[in-house]
């Protein structure tokens, strides 16, 4: 597989058939791997690095769930190429700035991408659309056994599998959910929720990690610490704090129609209108106008299998998507403009608002 | 105010003060201006501290000179500037100044997950090779030819169930 047929296939995230679960958008669990003996890829020289890119690739690539996907070192990818890659998910801001000795290798359904030579040899993810935690450990632990009949992992019997920094040791595994949760938002409770997580040894973060805001309120779930907790346990534990936060959401939803009903159908009403009509639409405009109708879609306003398209939407009018659907690289506001015929064209044939309350409830 | 808090990463006056709880422990943090803004504090409630935590607890004072991993070169200082380690031995060379930073950082201190069993069934097959090719070449310089052999017998072994099992 070629990047070209990558960009041109869909995703998981973007496969309509799996995008059934409201609030949960999408589930991620990552492994960092290194090999024994190798320095990591920020100590490492041009050369080891080459080297170890070559072994890493070589032994990714021949794993079963691996076969007939892409294969690339990263140098050979067009700046366009790297973005729609971070959109999706599949390679991370860091690894998409990287120059040489990067290497990346992605599943045919995409749900399965390995980087090379990101800040560890290896950083193994597997991405599932809504919630599903164990089969993403699953599949990830079944992929990470394979490898390990190949490479020798830097592995220490007290502090488990060892990783460039000492945050990721131990499991040296993140397992975390995109939970999109306007209703907290709404209600002003997202702080609270922030500290309650946070006291449980989670952490939340916006979309694109550390340091983005929190547009669309998509928030990102994950486990804080690595070492000290079995893989099984801090995936039971996180599924347990996102059940709470679905819980609340779900609560937040209620309480707001019951509250202010008319107020929260303007906005759904509202972002509808505006994704219809507008000419000139930023990329966090349209991310938020999005959030609202997805809202809709979960309460009855807009029938829930729409909801699908509104989540390949929220991949497809970032700006990497746009401008390769555009085939050429163009400055912001024409993009601007660009995003706004996208999604003008899109909801012309959006099943039209139904604003009864018989159809409200969370789903 | 009389004694402002510092940055704990550059020591200049800290303006951002952050706080967050990790195994009940209240972890804080001040920054600068422009350190929270290197870092993307732009939203305390979106940002993790582990990554900072880990870097202003390495207090300079403490710094033992000239301890430096034998398998990459990696220095203490080196760490203190990345927050990173160098290879896989750093974690043994640099244990002393990791231990105590281990149980502010994560849930325990011992790791109770996966094990990669076959990369370590590889990994004590090669430790034995090494120690017996030692011992052979020890054997062979005082003569001891009985021990010699046996080593070389034992070699061969090693060497066959190494081969059955696929390498690096
Ligand atoms: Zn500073
Ligand atoms: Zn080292």
């Amino acid at each position: 597989m070629d990047i070209a047929t990558l960009i041109d296939s869909p995703s998981e995230l973007t496969d309509s058939a799996g995008s059934k679960t409201a609030i949960v958008l999408m589930t991620r669990v990552r492994l960092a791997r290194n090999l024994d003996r190798r320095s990591f890829p920020g100590w490492a020289n041009e050369q080891d690095k080459a080297a170890i890119l070559e072994t890493c690739r070589a032994a990714v690539a021949s794993a079963p769930a691996m076969r007939r996907g892409l294969n690339v070192a990263l140098a050979d990818l067009s700046d366009l190429e790297r973005q729609i890659l971070v959109e999706r998910h599949l390679i991370s801001r860091e690894l998409s700035g990287a120059k040489s000795g990067a290497g990346l290798v992605v599943s045919r359904d995409q749900a399965v991408a390995v980087m090379i030579n990101e800040e560890d040899h290896l950083r193994i993810q597997v991405l599932r659309s809504g919630l599903q935690l164990k089969r993403a450990w699953n599949t990830i632990n079944d992929l990470d056994s394979n490898l390990e009949e190949r490479l020798d992992f830097a592995y220490s019997p007290t502090l488990g599998y060892l990783t460039a920094c000492p945050t990721n040791l131990g499991t040296a595994m993140r397992a975390s959910a995109m939970m999109h949760l306007p209703a907290l938002v709404i209600a002003g409770q997202m702080e609270k929720v922030v500290r309650a997580v946070n006291q449980l040894g989670m952490v939340v973060r916006g979309l694109f990690g550390e340091g983005s805001d929190a547009s669309g309120s998509i928030f990102q779930i994950s486990n804080q610490t690595t070492l000290g907790e079995a893989e099984e346990e801090i995936i039971k534990r996180l599924g347990s704090v996102l059940q709470s936060i679905i819980d609340h959401e779900v609560n937040a939803r209620e309480k707001l129609i019951e509250s202010d009903a008319g107020k929260l159908f303007d906005k759904i009403g509202r972002a509808y209108g505006i994704l219809q009509n507008s000419h000139m639409l930023s990329s966090s405009e349209a991310m938020n106008l999005l959030s609202l109708v997805r809202l809709g879609a979960d309460l009855g306003v807009f029938p829930a299998e729409q909801r699908s398209i509104i989540d390949r939407l929220l991949i497809e009018a970032q700006p990497g998507h746009l401008q390769h659907a555009q085939r050429g690289e163009c400055d912001p506001s024409q993009r601007d403009l660009l995003r706004a015929a996208r999604l003008r064209t899109e909801f012309a044939n959006f099943g039209r608002p139904e604003f009864s309350p018989s159809r409200n409830g969370n789903n | 105010m009389a004694n402002p808090l510092k940055c704990d990463l550059c020591s200049k006056p800290a303006t951002v003060h952050l706080t967050q709880i990790v195994n009940n422990k209240v972890h804080k943090i001040d920054l600068c201006e422009a350190c929270a803004q290197a870092k993307g504090v732009t939203d305390p409630s979106g940002f993790s501290l582990a990554d900072l935590l880990l870097k202003a607890s390495l207090n300079p004072e403490a710094a033992t000179t000239g301890v430096r991993c034998e398998q990459c070169g990696f220095t203490q200082t080196d760490f203190k500037k990345h927050g990173r380690f160098g290879c896989p031995a750093c974690y043994e060379t640099f244990k002393g100044i990791l231990e105590p930073m281990l149980d502010n950082m994560h849930k325990g201190t011992v790791h109770t997950g996966k094990v990669p069993q076959r990369a370590l069934e590889r990994k004590s097959l090669y430790d034995r090779l090494t120690k017996l090719e030692v011992d052979l070449s020890d054997a062979i310089k005082s003569e001891r030819y009985e021990d010699a052999a046996r080593c070389r017998d034992e070699i061969n072994q090693v060497k066959q169930s190494v081969a059955t099992k696929p390498s690096r």
